[in-house]
């Protein structure tokens, strides 16, 4: 099912970006950069989160000139237990306040329920923010951030950084026009250091259900973006989508984990970056500025999240994912 | 049958580990590792003349110091790339494996951080050691009764 918004907008975005993402090709598009200090100057990773994400509120409300009181509605999430990232650092904005999670497809799960309470008129200016830090992720999935262990060139490198977009009912130059709320693929991926191959699928059965209904075809957008598949899902959604959907992602296909570092010259990061806010590092800074100036008229934006535990993995239970999807226009 | 095409395709684009290699590298860095073992031995029976095995004790604490003190620096992860698994079998490893968790838990205070969770990845090393070490005696045991 496609949800169509007629009456929902981007005001603004704001993004802020930890040492490796400054160190990568968008660089000059983050608002705010932590270049050299994993920390951002707190006590541990995970209050490092909680400033980045609350940095990036309070960016977009000094882009807009808005005050706290302006905004009706924060919605976050992240990928930390009991997503206790987003309400420390929504804290402050002493707004009413929506936690969610989808993992890494946590930015588009906020941008469609915050569309959705617009478009319904039961808010005028809402907030969908999103954060993830690479350590203190390490810390929880995998092993402790010291410890060195090699990894295989599937795995992913979790994004540092916090993101927020405004969405409001006063028209700009971008719109939010459509969106497809995902729907949980199991394709029995077992594997935590390939979470492309775990993710392509949910990517794929979105972008078909969209395609379905849809006027469009994928040629008819300037730019097709999945979240954070990788080198390695990227490949791997473009065959599965041909082999089981017949449908040909052409060369305005991307994958924004290939897109936040470059890859070649940032080798740490393996198959690219992952994380939620990994898509919305790429598509609130460069994707959105482009459509501000007209250089794109029409984005898909697909942000795809693995849905499991370490437990789970441990107890060798499959890894389930999801993909969300908005359609951006530029007006 | 979605799901074998699915397997199929994830299978065709995993890249290939460059396992021999990787295994050589650890199998050199690991032996010098045990060099530097022996030689730290050496070093201590003749500069405190003191016992070959007394001498061991001496230096199996002082590769966990080296390894410690490298981890806390925040180098030792960046060896471990290099290095593969090399540093990781050896004591190194073993060291490693506590100092990181040790650092990472720091914040959650002496007990619900770094006391509880300082062995999250040695305690594996310390049972399967101990259990190891049981069963291998065993067998000892029981071919010296035969003798």
């Amino acid at each position: 099912m496609i949800l169509r918004f007629k009456n929902v907008y981007v005001k603004e975005a704001a993004t802020v970006a930890g040492p490796y993402e400054s160190k990568g090709p968008l660089s000059n598009y983050f608002d705010k950069k932590y270049r050299k200090d994993l920390y951002c100057g707190e006590k541990s990773f995970e209050q490092a989160e909680v400033k980045l994400l609350e940095d990036s509120l309070k960016l977009v409300l000094k882009k807009t000139n808005l005050k706290e009181d302006n905004i009706d509605l924060v919605i976050a999430g992240d990928l930390l237990n009991q997503i206790t990232s987003s309400c420390y650092s929504s804290l402050k904005m002493n707004s009413p306040f929506l936690g969610i999670y989808s993992a890494c497809a946590t930015s588009v799960e906020g941008i469609l329920l915050a569309s959705s309470l617009i478009e319904g008129g039961f808010a005028k200016n809402v907030i969908a923010a999103t954060s993830s830090h690479n350590m203190s992720s390490e810390k929880q999935f995998r092993n402790p951030t010291e410890y060195g262990a090699p990894k295989p060139k599937t795995a992913t490198f979790t994004a540092t950084g916090g993101a927020s977009i405004l969405l409001s009912d006063e028209p700009s130059k971008v719109k939010v026009s459509e969106g497809v709320i995902g729907t949980m693929v199991d394709y029995n991926q077992k594997d935590p250091l390939n979470m492309g191959a775990a993710m392509a699928g949910a990517a794929a059965h979105t972008l078909a259900e969209y395609f379905k209904e849809s006027k469009y075809k994928p040629a008819d957008f300037d730019l097709i973006l999945t979240g954070d598949l990788g080198r390695y899902g990227k490949e791997i959604l473009k065959d599965f989508m041909k082999e089981e959907y017949k449908i040909t992602l052409g060369s305005n296909y991307n994958d924004c984990g290939t897109i936040l570092y470059d890859l070649d010259r940032q080798k740490e990061v393996m198959a690219g970056g992952s994380g939620p806010v990994c898509s919305a590092l790429v598509a609130y800074s460069k994707v959105l500025n482009s459509l501000n100036k007209g250089e794109y008229k029409r984005v898909l934006l697909v942000a795809t999240g693995a849905l499991f535990s370490p437990t789970f993995v441990y107890q060798k239970k499959p890894i389930l994912s999801i993909a969300h999807l908005v359609c951006l226009e530029a007006i | 049958m979605k799901e074998k095409k699915y397997q199929g395709i994830v299978e065709r684009h995993k890249p290939s580990e460059e396992k021999g290699k990787f295994a050589l590298i650890a199998f050199l860095v690991g032996g010098l590792v045990g060099m530097l073992g022996e030689g730290l031995i050496c070093f201590y029976v003749k500069v405190l003349s003191i016992s070959r095995s007394d001498a061991s004790t001496y230096m199996i604490v002082t590769l966990i110091f080296i390894a410690s003190l490298l981890t806390a620096l925040g180098v030792f992860d960046n060896l471990v790339k290099k290095a593969k698994c090399g540093l990781i079998i050896p004591i190194t490893g073993f060291a490693h494996s506590m100092t990181s968790a040790a650092i990472d838990y720091k914040k959650e205070g002496p007990i619900y951080g770094i006391g509880s969770n300082i062995f999250k990845l040695a305690g594996s090393v310390i049972l399967y050691g101990i259990v190891s070490s049981w069963v291998f005696g065993m067998i000892r045991y029981g071919i010296e009764v035969l003798k």
